[in-house]
């Protein structure tokens, strides 16, 4: 295992096998197809949060140029899984009704559908869009948190958790409490969401979408319209970002599946970007209360975490809030609460790192504050309590390189150089900060299956439904087969993203590569054996009548233990077929349950502060990560790249805001929903441990799309403290909660 | 489809007679901003005057005026060596705003006339008395975060959104309108207007009248001693907060003359008399500055969400004046 990528045979920088597609413009996306006689749905938004639709006037819309249909709760076919739903609903992944698009006349949330012109171009389309007119009776929307604590619910996914004594906080020495809130965030993907729907036959209906999982995509339509699986095809090949936002069939996609059914023609809807903050879901805001205790040597002695974090009034949709505090330290007492406040809003969704980001931020901001209260270093705070076993589930970690990476992040980062004292340091009359903290996200890995099948050409072709929304899976996936196989990298063919290729998990929750990858090694490793006893099992030469595990793969050859030597093409014609092919369901093991998986890093964030202004300039940022082995140092450091981007517009400037009084978005736009420009991001230095995880996967790699996200706002947050010696607690940090 | 009727006249009178004569008729040069509204459904004009193609694209100087044709575009303007050198202010000022390729479009004119970003002005499910009159501002009791500390009215709260128009109060310019009665000059700071009880009306020019020009007198005591500072929420690409032109004619460590203008804090440029006023003839000391940044705010008024320009703009303010004097 330690050889694993050793090998000339597959560069661990190989370019995306996909780049070249990408950066001509020929990678087709959803909203790209050339559907024959293709229609285009334009949505109808309401203009309330809450309340129901009275009047809907369609009758001018439908006269106008061009128009074939205008779909609403009025007219829509009948949905057999809305109309009928079957009383026991199994394998629900958010507790609740999901939302249901043209259902009726209720209305849940601001901009919600309701209605779908579909015209023969998209500018009649739109013009038709204009035209329809709805009358309300209104009720009065609840969209702030803060004034809804007391509707806060419990949800199935959110259980409380409680290890140790409950009460050691009381009595500790030295303690710090407070109260930390996070803002709606909105995944904001350069490509909105789109669908492109032709419907086959009756029954049968093909899907262009963009989606993380096309095996769930598929699944959700065929369950809604009633279909059998093979009878919905779903192509999502190319994925213009998701970043949790296509874990689930939104209401574009089914607003285009219902109108192609209505209208008779192939339908297309694009969201356009004011569409996409408030109804393909969005990271939910918080509200986080954090008590932290330790003796005066800074042994933690106790925490306390309860969050709060909103939903929709028709489903609870939870996350992984207070898991990093579960599992982060070395604590003997901790408790945490999580409840859901539902508001009339659609409901939000995962959003990179969902909830760690945001649960982090709490706990390693209070982290930093408990650092002042001891007088102690945040970093030696840190290694104080750091955990050398799962402290939740007192399991051995699968691996654990977190120490090395607080000390590479420290060393490149000149963390001694840091004068503790905040307001202290100074850069070209501008306040200078630093500030660090630690990441933890769970390591998962799902089953996954994969062909692999070896041709005549010497090629080998690897396929898997996998999705690939640009972290670089397909260029990984690619890297795995060469290297399991032996062969040459450009001889290896990848397909994804298709719902006809064997089911692979959804490309989220960091386990694209221990999952996918592993289905990949897996399959690589069953098409030989498969070789190998074909081999044996042919009379009359070199092979004939060895034991299979005698005959191994190397240097793009069959060997035997004698040296006898075949090349891939030769062995084919010596089996006289053109192909050899395997499919194999690739499972973790068992042996993983006695092990507590994790990715780990460490943040060390440098700003400058302007004294007058407070704009906050990031100017250095080092990022220290333990992913396992890293497969493509190329595409892993762009995930934490990416992640930095991201953390900064979290900790900075990124906040959905709404009129409460309308429960309505006022900066749903890129030009008042601010994400960092260019000029917004500094250098940044991501250091990677790359040893290999010997327990989860046979290529050692772990989770790297979330991590570099988990504590970066803290992170950014403790450094802006330093400088100034005003603590933020409210996120963003815009420059008016520094004056 | 909204169909609109499109024409390019081949001179600024023709341009006048085409507008003149049409109601709902609007005048299109980079389209930077009128083809957003247009989008948004704010406005929708049955008739579109292409002037982009006009002759009053050039920059030149005569005497001690310079002179900038309304059509020379953002970029163009940023990037003039004589302007470089002669009126830094408003290089710097151009820059600051949108992005290069926004500013490869917009134009002089169209950047004096460009409408609020107020989000209630664009949200047409929202009351805005500038976009629908009498139907009341959404902003006034609601998100307010971008909007005026000076000369609002309970009408509305809204700010004029350029960069360019600060540096050109700041600098005394002169617009030059050609009309259906001939040309005329407004004096910068009396070209927009305050709200009042007619938000829906952004400037003083009349139906029909085509900005041509604005001069800008020249003074090398400014040249060498200013300063914009915009103060905003990422590093690019977003409206100021609030932004400082300043500038300092100094001779012998006293100011004789300075001009100082505010924007992001009104619904016009908003020019900072009575701080000028306390500087003429003093020294350029931290102490002074401090005190005229107090004189600038005392008209000031938050409504919410934007108090914090109440202590962002006098700090801008000192901030900008200190850099220039080096003190």
């Amino acid at each position: 295992m330690g050889k694993f990528f050793e090998r000339p045979l597959v560069p661990d920088d190989l370019d995306r096998v996909e780049g070249k597609e990408k950066v001509t413009g020929t990678a087709s996306y959803a909203a790209e197809y050339d559907v024959p006689g293709v229609h285009y749905g334009v949505l109808v938004n309401s203009s309330i949060a809450k309340g129901k639709i009275s009047t809907l006037n369609t009758r001018e819309a439908e006269r106008s140029p061009g128009v074939v249909a205008v779909v609403t709760h009025l007219n829509r076919p009948k949905i057999p899984f809305w109309d009928n739903p079957p009383e026991q609903q199994d394998n629900k992944r958010v507790e609740g009704q999901e939302f249901r698009v043209f259902f009726d006349d209720t209305i849940y949330f601001d901009r919600q559908p309701i209605a779908l012109v579909i015209a023969d171009t998209f500018e009649r389309a739109t013009y038709a869009a204009s035209l329809v007119k709805a009358t309300y009776k209104k009720e009065s929307p609840s969209t702030n948190i803060k004034n809804n604590l007391d509707k806060a619910l419990t949800a199935k996914q959110a259980q409380d958790y409680s290890r140790g004594d409950k009460d050691a906080l009381k009595s500790a020495p030295v303690k710090i409490e407070a109260q930390y809130t996070t803002p709606f965030q909105v995944h904001n993907p350069m490509e909105t969401h789109a669908a492109t729907v032709v419907w086959d036959a009756p029954d049968k209906v093909t899907v262009y979408n963009k989606t993380q999982a096309t095996k769930i995509a598929q699944q959700d339509i065929m369950r809604t319209f009633g279909l059998k699986a093979e009878n919905v095809i779903v192509h999502s090949p190319y994925v213009g970002g998701a970043f949790g936002s296509s874990s689930r069939v939104w209401p574009e996609e089914m607003a285009a599946l219902i109108g192609a059914k209505k209208s008779g023609k192939p339908v297309k809807v694009m969201l356009r970007r004011d569409e996409a903050f408030n109804m393909v879901g969005y990271r939910p805001t918080s509200v986080q209360r954090i008590s932290i205790g330790a003796q005066s040597d800074g042994t933690m002695t106790g925490i306390n975490h309860e969050a709060f974090g909103s939903t929709s009034q028709y489903e609870k949709f939870a996350e992984r809030i207070v898991d990093p505090t579960k599992a982060l330290y070395n604590c003997a007492n901790v408790s945490t609460s999580y409840r859901l406040v539902p508001l009339d809003m659609s409901t939000p969704c995962w959003t990179r790192g969902p909830g760690e980001t945001s649960g982090s931020f709490a706990l390693e901001s209070a982290v930093d504050e408990l650092s002042y209260a001891l007088k102690m270093d945040p970093l030696e705070l840190r290694l104080k309590n750091f955990a050398e076993k799962d402290p939740d589930n007192g399991k051995p970690w699968s691996s654990n390189y977190l120490k090395e990476c607080y000390e590479s992040g420290a060393k490149k980062f000149g963390w001694k150089n840091r004068n503790p004292q905040p307001k202290s340091m100074q850069k070209d009359g501008w306040l200078l900060g630093m500030g660090m903290a630690a990441g933890i996200y769970h390591a998962g890995r799902s089953p996954a299956t994969v062909s692999a099948t070896l041709r005549s050409n010497g090629t080998l072709l690897v396929q898997t439904s996998v999705a690939d929304t640009g972290p670089g899976s397909a260029t990984i996936m690619t890297q795995i087969a060469a290297e399991a196989m032996s062969i040459d990298v450009r001889k290896v063919e990848f397909q994804w993203g298709h719902s006809t290729l064997p089911p692979a998990p959804g490309q989220f929750g960091s386990q694209t590569t221990a999952s996918t990858g592993s289905g990949v090694y897996d399959a690589v490793k069953a098409l030989q054996k498969k070789i190998a006893g074909m081999l044996s099992g042919k009379q009359g030469w070199a092979f004939s009548g060895l034991p299979v595990e005698d005959i191994s793969f190397a240097d793009e050859m069959i060997v035997d233990k004698n040296g006898d030597k075949v090349s891939y093409d030769d062995a084919l014609k010596e089996l006289s077929v053109k192909e050899i092919k395997a499919e194999f369901e690739s499972k973790p093991t068992e042996e993983r349950e006695q092990y507590s998986g994790y990715s780990f890093a460490a943040h060390f964030v440098e700003v400058l502060v302007h004294p007058e202004t407070k704009m906050v300039k990031m100017n250095r940022v080092v990022c220290a990560v333990d992913a396992g082995r890293v497969i493509n140092k190329k595409t892993a450091a762009s995930q934490v790249y990416g992640s930095m981007v991201w953390g900064t517009g979290i900790a900075l400037m990124e906040e959905g805001i709404l009129d409460h009084r309308y429960g309505r978005y006022v900066n749903n736009d890129f030009a008042n929903y601010h994400i960092p420009v260019n000029a917004d991001i500094c250098h940044v230095d991501v250091l990677f441990t790359d040893k290999p995880d010997p327990i989860l996967d046979p290529m050692g790699a772990k989770g790297l799309g979330e991590i570099g996200l988990v504590g970066f706002a803290a992170a950014v947050a403790n450094a802006v403290y330093h400088a100034t010696g005003k603590r933020v607690r409210d996120l963003p940090i815009t420059l008016d909660k520094l004056l | 489809m909204i169909a609109f009727d499109y024409v390019r006249p081949n001179s600024a009178k023709a341009a006048v007679d085409a507008i003149t004569k049409d109601a709902s008729a609007q005048f299109i040069a980079g389209g930077s901003n009128l083809v957003d509204l247009m989008k948004h459904g704010v406005v929708a004009p049955q008739k579109l005057v292409d002037i982009s193609r006009l002759p009053l694209n050039s920059i030149e100087q005569s005497g001690n005026n310079i002179r900038i044709g309304a059509l020379c575009l953002n970029s163009e303007v940023a990037e003039h060596a004589l302007i470089k050198e002669k009126l830094p202010l408003l290089a710097q000022a151009l820059n600051a705003g949108a992005s290069p390729q926004i500013r490869n479009m917009a134009t002089v004119g169209g950047n004096m006339l460009q409408r609020t970003r107020c989000t209630y002005f664009y949200d047409l499910a929202m009351p805005c008395n500038k976009r629908q009159p009498g139907s009341g501002c959404g902003a006034l009791k609601g998100y307010n975060r971008m909007h005026a500390i000076f000369g609002a009215s309970n009408s509305c709260i809204a700010v004029h959104p350029s960069d360019m128009c600060v540096a050109l109060a700041a600098l005394d310019a002169t617009v030059i309108v050609a009309g259906s009665k001939g040309e005329r000059k407004i004096s910068f700071v009396d070209f927009h207007r305050l709200p009042g009880d007619t938000p829906e009306k952004d400037t003083h020019l009349q139906k029909g009248e085509l900005i041509t020009a604005v001069e800008i007198p020249v003074n090398d005591g400014f040249a060498k001693h200013s300063l914009y500072t915009k103060v905003r929420d990422r590093a690019s690409y977003a409206f100021a907060l609030v932004s400082v032109a300043a500038a300092l004619d100094l001779q012998n460590n006293t100011i004789q003359h300075v001009r100082l203008a505010a924007g992001g804090v009104a619904h016009k440029p908003w020019r900072l008399m009575a701080a000028e006023k306390y500087l003429k003839g003093k020294s350029p000391t931290e102490s002074n500055f401090k005190a005229a940044a107090e004189a600038a705010m005392s008209a000031a008024k938050g409504y919410g969400y934007n108090d914090f320009k109440l202590t962002l703009l006098p700090n801008t303010i000192i901030h900008t004046l200190k850099t220039i004097a080096g003190v």
